[in-house]
C-alpha cells in the first residue's frame, strides 16, 4: 500500500503526528512525505525509524524535501 | 551531510553546554539560579523599554538578543533560513502573553525551572510538575486534532524583522549604556537594585547568547518539546538534552559553590506550592499549544519563523501586563491578581485548544 502526507507549512509536532497516524493506518507499505523544514525532515525520519520503518529516499523538492519511508 | 547536533549525542552535548554556561553567567553577575531565564529576561527587556515600570526588573538582556541572532547565523550558514508566516499569528501572540503571565507566577520559564532545580531550589519541583501537567493537557488537544494551520513562505525581510528588532535593542544598549547609580539613560530604563541590577558584563552575556542560539538552532533544543515528545511519542531525544542540562548545571553549581538545597530563602522564588504548580500549568499548556518553549520560539524566529516572532512579542507585552496589573509574583508570594490571571489564562488556553481543530 502506498500513500502521501503533505506536511509542508506545519510546525512540530504536526508532521510527526500525521506520519504516525498514516503508519498506523496502513501498517506496512510505502509513504511519501513532503516537508519544508530540516527540523521536520529530521523529526519525521527519526519517528519512522523508531517505529521500524526504513527511510529509503530523501530528495530535495522545492524549498523542502520529499521523504520516502517503507515497511515490508 | 548529517547534522551532528540533531543526533542523540548532539542534543546531549548542547544540553550539557547550556548546563555549564548558565551557572557561569550567574557567577559573572546574573541573578541566583537565573544564569539563563528566557521569560525573566524578556520581562527585563520589557522593563528596560518601559512597557512596565517595576523598578527591580529593568535590563536589556543581551542573552535574548544573542539567542535570536545566533539562531539566524546558524540558519544562514546551514541554509535553513526559511522566511514563513501566517499560522494564526494572533493566537500565537495571546499564547505568548499568557505563557509569560504563567511563568511569572512561578518566577521562571522551563529553562529557569531546570536551573532552579540544579541550584537546589525545591520549589522548582512544583513548577516542573506543573509544566509537565500543562504540556500533558496540550498533548490531549494535539491528539484530538488541535493545530494552528499552515504557514506560508514569505519575503526574506519578514523573517529578518525580529532579528532586526534585536539588533536595534543592541544598538540602544550601546547608545544608552548603563550609568552607575542612574535609573535611566536616554530611552532605556535600568534597575538600581533587585534582579534587574544583577547581570554579567554585556560582552559575556552576548557571547553566551550567540553560542547558545547557534547550538540550539542546530539541535532544535526545546524544553517543552522534551516532555511533549515523551508523552506523545514515547521519544527521549529532546529530553536527553534537557537531562544533560540539569546534570551539568548541578555539577557546575557544586563546583562554583552555587548549590543551596531547600525550599526557603531561595533566590527570586516563593514557596506558595499550589501557585508555583498552577502558574507553570498555564505556561506549559500555552507553550504546548504554540509548539515550542520560549527559547525555541527565539531560535525559530532567528531562522525566519514570523509566527514564532509574534509569540516572542506576545511574551514581552505579556510581561508588561504581568507587572502593570500586579499578576507577577515576588519572593513574598503571588501578586494581588496573579491567581485570577492564572484562571483567566487557563480558560483562554482551553478555548483555543477546544476551538482550533481543522483538517489539514
Amino acid at each position: 500500500m502506498s500513500s502521501k502526507v503533505d506536511a509542508r507549512g506545519l510546525s512540530c509536532p504536526q508532521p510527526v503526528l500525521m506520519v504516525m497516524d498514516q503508519m498506523k493506518k496502513i501498517s506496512r507499505g510505502k509513504i511519501e512525505i513532503l516537508v519544508d523544514t530540516d527540523t521536520s525532515k529530521e523529526n519525521v525520519s527519526r519517528a519512522a525509524e523508531s517505529k521500524g520503518w526504513q527511510v529509503t529516499d530523501v530528495d530535495p523538492e522545492g524549498e523542502g524535501c520529499r521523504i520516502k519511508i517503507t515497511k515490508d | 551531510m548529517k547534522n551532528f547536533f540533531a543526533q542523540r549525542w548532539g542534543i546531549i552535548v548542547v544540553g550539557a553546554a547550556i548546563g555549564i554556561l548558565a551557572p557561569i553567567l550567574q557567577k559573572f553577575g546574573n541573578p541566583g539560579n537565573m544564569g539563563i531565564c528566557v521569560a525573566c529576561f524578556e520581562r527585563d527587556i520589557s522593563g528596560a523599554l518601559g512597557l512596565h515600570r517595576a523598578a527591580v526588573v529593568q535590563y536589556m538582556r543581551p542573552e535574548i538578543i544573542g539567542f535570536v541572532l545566533g539562531g539566524l547565523v546558524a540558519a544562514y550558514l546551514f541554509k535553513e533560513f526559511r522566511p514563513r508566516v501566517g499560522s494564526a499569528p494572533i493566537v500565537r501572540f495571546v499564547l505568548g502573553a499568557f505563557a509569560m503571565i504563567g511563568a511569572l507566577v512561578f518566577l521562571g520559564c522551563p529553562w529557569r525551572a531546570m536551573l532552579r532545580l540544579a541550584g537546589g531550589d525545591g520549589n522548582a519541583i512544583l513548577g516542573l510538575l506543573g509544566l509537565i501537567s500543562g504540556i500533558w493537557v496540550g498533548t490531549l488537544f494535539l491528539k484530538k486534532g488541535y493545530n494552528l494551520g499552515r504557514s506560508e513562505k514569505t519575503y526574506s525581510s519578514v523573517g529578518w524583522l525580529l532579528p532586526l528588532i534585536m539588533l536595534g535593542f543592541l544598538a540602544l544598549m550601546l547608545i544608552y549604556p548603563q550609568i552607575q547609580g542612574e535609573a535611566k539613560n536616554g530611552v532605556l530604563f535600568y534597575s538600581l537594585k533587585g534582579p534587574g541590577s544583577m547581570h554579567a558584563p554585556l560582552i559575556i552575556s552576548l557571547a553566551v547568547g550567540l553560542i547558545v542560539g547557534f547550538l540550539a538552532q542546530r539541535s532544535r533544543f526545546c524544553t517543552m518539546g522534551a516532555f511533549r515528545d515523551l508523552i506523545l511519542f514515547r521519544q527521549m531525544h529532546l529530553l536527553s538534552g534537557v537531562i544533560a542540562l540539569v546534570v551539568l548545571a548541578f555539577l557546575t553549581n557544586l563546583m562554583l559553590g552555587q548549590f543551596h538545597a531547600g525550599f526557603t530563602n531561595q533566590p527570586v522564588a516563593h514557596n506558595m506550592h499550589i501557585w508555583n504548580f498552577a502558574g507553570m500549568v498555564l505556561a506549559g499548556l500555552a507553550f504546548a499549544l504554540a509548539g515550542g518553549c520560549p527559547g525555541r520560539q527565539l531560535f525559530l524566529a532567528g531562522e525566519g519563523d514570523g509566527d514564532a516572532a509574534i509569540f516572542v512579542l506576545g511574551m514581552i507585552v505579556g510581561a508588561g501586563f504581568a507587572h502593570n496589573f500586579g499578576l507577577a509574583s515576588s519572593p513574598k508570594g503571588v501578586g494581588p491578581h496573579g491567581i485570577a490571571a492564572v484562571i483567566v489564562g487557563l480558560a483562554v488556553c482551553l478555548f483555543i485548544g477546544f476551538s482550533m481543530k481543522k483538517k489539514i
